[in-house]
């Protein structure tokens, strides 16, 4: 499953924002958060897990979720090569912005 | 010289645009409206633009399409709302998917700012998240396979700016 798709999912998305607001968690407090049974948060982890947008550690019985940022920039980069484009559009509608200016003050100067 | 800003949150189904230009909003409004000057400005360049349909009013309906090298793309919408000078709210869609059904609605949105300038605020909703990050993902790739004609379009602009 590919990053967007892995986001998309409302359930994942909130398991996410807690992981960027707590920084870690461990899998029992994620369950805790939720009124689905563990083996159903348990799947969503594995999805979120699989789109390597978490990672996990095993310390003592315990089993440490961290969130990664690292293909969220994926989207990052191609929305800023988008903003490029729409950029080099309106720099386009600038020229043509200053030219119906200077059309419209040089009809007032006729009057 | 403004500077386009699109925000585009991860797993969202919406993105948005802002701009700032160096114009009065009336003449901004006038530049989304009045097809003779929108033909000027809007696409990828080294493209073809013809405009089939132009409706602009409340229920109205527009069709474009650019051309280049014998392939033609087409969009095509619906005016949902025209607030002079203010506000267009319709829809946007790409004629040329396997399946229709990934519409868009848009809200562009203009603002008037001191010393006659303006800004387009535009925020676009999509039926699912892929839809949107497909939309994106377009535009990049569009932009990377036409990197000469952006130079191109930088060296023209500057030299209008130098002649002006």
């Amino acid at each position: 499953m590919d990053t967007f798709t892995a986001i998309a999912e409302p359930t994942r998305r909130t398991i996410l924002e807690r992981l960027a607001v707590h920084g870690n968690m461990s899998a029992t407090d994620i369950y805790r958060g939720f009124t689905s049974s563990p083996p159903a948060i348990s799947q969503h982890l594995k999805v979120l897990r699989e789109a390597k947008l978490v990672r996990v550690e095993k310390r003592k019985q315990q089993r440490i979720y961290y969130i990664n940022p690292e293909p969220m920039k994926e989207l990052e980069k191609w929305v800023h090569q988008f903003a490029a484009n729409l950029e080099n559009q309106y720099q386009r509608l600038d020229q043509i912005l200053a030219f119906e200016k200077q059309r419209l003050l040089n009809a007032k100067e006729k009057e | 010289m403004g500077k386009t800003i699109v925000t585009a949150e991860p797993g969202k189904q919406e993105l948005f645009i802002t701009r700032e230009f160096d114009a009065p909003r009336e003449l901004l409004f006038k530049a989304h409206i009045d097809p003779n000057i929108y033909i000027q400005w809007v696409g990828p360049y080294g493209m073809t633009m013809t405009i089939e349909k132009w409706e602009p009013y409340e229920g109205g309906s527009y069709k474009f399409t650019h051309e280049r090298d014998g392939h033609k793309y087409a969009f095509v919408g619906v005016y949902h709302e025209i607030l002079l000078n203010e506000r267009i709210i319709g829809t946007f869609e790409f004629d040329g998917l396997p399946e229709r059904g990934h519409v868009i609605m848009g809200k562009t949105t203009f603002e008037d700012l001191p010393n006659g300038r303006s800004r387009l605020v535009h925020q676009s909703v999509f039926f699912s998240v892929a839809d949107r990050d497909g939309m994106v993902q377009s535009g990049m790739e569009r932009g990377v396979s036409d990197g000469y004609e952006k130079l191109d379009g930088i060296l023209a602009a500057t030299s209008h700016g130098t002649a002006a």
